[in-house]
């Protein structure tokens, strides 16, 4: 073979090669956007001002414009910068910093233009039917106690989070016991009620340990998941799944699936 | 006096562009009520909602169904800018201009471009990156360039006072600086592809009068998007591609009075 200059590429052959980097480069774009992309969704660890939607919904909806920051007096919200683990922008708050004050007219809700926070979600039709924005509604996460390094478990007095709570007593309980171990004291040892907590986080920002006992989480993390198998029978509202339950729902398939769940149990065998 | 009239647009834009940072701050930090929220979304004067379209774009791609006000907004930006301002938001409001005009500058000044090896990207990968940004809003079900925009970072940095996305400014200054001349808003920036889109049959375009041009080629080595401008000393018409950003450098630099701003409409057009 005759080693020369290779022939000067062929207009088409030209062509070809810039369309198949271009296919290349716009790959390998995608790929590495793709990825981060997948990461920053995947953080969870943060909480979102009251109303927000839930949180992929949430992401979709926000356009980060900081309006709710801008009106929350306290200072709680922030918009996320990098680094702070949370998708760049959008609105958070640490509640051991700045917990939300639980406002009554909920300044920062009703500026969200893009409906990412909705003030439906914090909202109760009064008996005169009026809708009106209700704090108590909101669900930003979920106090969790550590009954560990919490000191009321140890049997030491403190009552820090069930006073500072904004639904005392309602949200925080203070239920009491032996305390066994000097078996002459009682233990003051406070409960959260997870129907009733906002997440406002009142109650981690004054823990008095070191690092807050007690601490909101959101909800997606703090909340497990029954499953729809188990029924509360003392409950009116919860048993009327019985009733619906043939066909949809479970997957089990045994010899009884076709009758009611109520006929099979009601049946003689039992 | 001189320097005045060779930089009157130029200290407009800047006057623009800065009086919006310091209008969203004071919104934030004092509650002044001209200009709420920041460039992804504002209220202006308390009442007329704005929003970035392309932002609104991405989100409804990744299935949200967008409150109102988020709506209206987008849809009075792309009016005006369609109607009337071309892509008149690089030069005139968008922070990160201020950043590559520097690298132009420093360019400039240190002569960077005689000596520059060619790293060619194509003019047409922005749209490139618009299609992707849509395409993986979709995939991912969020607004895809939200995620990474310096736009954004630099925005939020200067109005809420997290930090100056100083890390981003950076990059994308040394990127323009001795990658790519224009590399970010020339290149890559798909908001700034947007707005070309968007912005291609405004009525404010720039005008080139052949019969004053001497061909000392000025507006060109100015112009951050040299393409634009094929027309000099060739034909007296308008600049009519939407990568134009209305900054009007051209008009500045030019000794000649050969480029102006004028109106375009396209009645007088057809005649032409
Ligand atoms: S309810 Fe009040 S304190 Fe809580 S985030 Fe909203 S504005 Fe801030
Ligand atoms: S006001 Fe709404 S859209 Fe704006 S940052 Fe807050 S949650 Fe996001
Ligand atoms: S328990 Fe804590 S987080 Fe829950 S409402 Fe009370 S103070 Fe707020
Ligand atoms: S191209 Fe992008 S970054 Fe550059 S000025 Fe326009 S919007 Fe801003
Ligand atoms: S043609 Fe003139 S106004 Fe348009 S981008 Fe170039 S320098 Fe700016």
């Amino acid at each position: 073979m005759v080693k020369g200059k290779p022939p000067p590429l062929s207009e088409r052959r030209r062509f070809l090669l810039q369309a198949l980097q271009g296919i290349g480069l716009a790959t390998l774009g995608a790929v590495t956007w793709s990825a981060y992309l997948d990461e920053a969704k995947g953080s969870k660890l943060f909480l979102r001002p009251p109303g927000a939607l839930n949180e992929s919904d949430f992401l979709s909806h926000c356009i980060r414009c900081g309006l709710c920051v801008e009106a929350c007096p306290y200072d709680t919200l922030k918009l996320s910068r990098v680094g702070d683990n949370v998708p760049l922008g959008t609105p958070y708050f640490t509640a051991r910093e700045i917990p939300c004050h639980m406002c009554d007219d909920i300044p920062c809700v009703p500026p969200c233009p893009s409906g990412a926070l909705d003030a439906v979600l914090v909202s109760k039709i009064d008996k005169a039917g009026t809708t009106k924005l209700d704090i108590g509604m909101a669900k930003m996460g979920i106090a969790i106690v550590d009954s560990d390094q919490c000191i009321a478990y140890w049997g030491i007095q403190c009552d820090a989070c069930y006073r500072a709570c904004p639904l005392i007593n309602e949200a925080i309980v203070i239920d009491h016991s032996r305390n066994d171990r000097t078996g002459k004291h009682a233990l003051l040892v406070p409960r959260v009620v997870p129907d009733v907590c906002t997440g406002c986080g009142m109650c981690e920002k004054v823990c008095v340990t070191e690092k807050a006992s007690i601490f909101v989480l959101p909800l997606e993390v703090a909340k497990g998941k029954a499953g729809s198998n188990y029924i509360k029978g003392w409950d009116e509202k919860d048993e009327k799944r019985l009733e619906t339950q043939r066909g949809g729902g479970e997957t089990t398939v045994t010899p009884t699936s076709s009758q009611k769940p109520v006929d099979y149990l009601n049946d003689e065998e039992f | 006096m001189g320097w005045l009239k060779k930089h009157r647009f130029l200290i407009l834009r800047r006057l623009t562009q800065i009086s919006m940072i310091v209008f969203y701050f004071a919104a934030n930090a004092w509650g002044w009520k001209v200009l709420e929220g920041n460039i992804g979304s504002s209220l202006f004067l308390g009442t007329i909602p704005l929003a970035d379209p392309f932002a609104v774009v991405q989100m409804s791609a990744a299935g949200a169904l967008l409150g109102l006000d988020v709506l209206i907004g987008a849809v009075i930006i792309t009016l005006f800018y369609a109607i009337i301002g071309g892509r008149a938001f690089c030069s005139w409001v968008c922070p990160i201009n201020m950043v590559s005009d520097a690298a132009n500058r420093l360019r400039r000044v240190l002569r960077i471009n005689e000596v520059e090896r060619r790293v060619v990207i194509s003019r047409h990968l922005r749209y490139w990156v618009l299609a992707l940004s849509i395409a993986l809003s979709a995939i991912f079900g969020v607004a895809a360039f939200e995620f990474i925009s310096p736009i954004g970072m630099v925005s939020r940095g200067l109005i809420f006072g997290i930090g100056f996305g100083g890390a981003v400014v950076a990059g994308v200054f040394l990127f323009d600086l001795f990658g790519v001349k224009n590399g970010f808003c020339g290149h890559l920036c798909p908001l700034g592809g947007f707005y070309s889109l968007i912005g291609r049959f405004s009525v404010i375009r720039v005008k080139h009068n052949q019969e004053k041009c001497t061909l000392c080629m000025k507006c060109t080595t100015i112009c951050p998007e040299k393409p634009v401008l094929h027309m000099i000393g060739k034909r007296s018409e308008f600049v009519a591609m939407g990568e134009c950003t209305n900054c009007a450098r051209c008009i500045e630099v030019c000794d000649d009075d050969a480029l102006n701003f004028n109106i375009r409409l396209f009645k007088q057009q057809d005649k032409e």
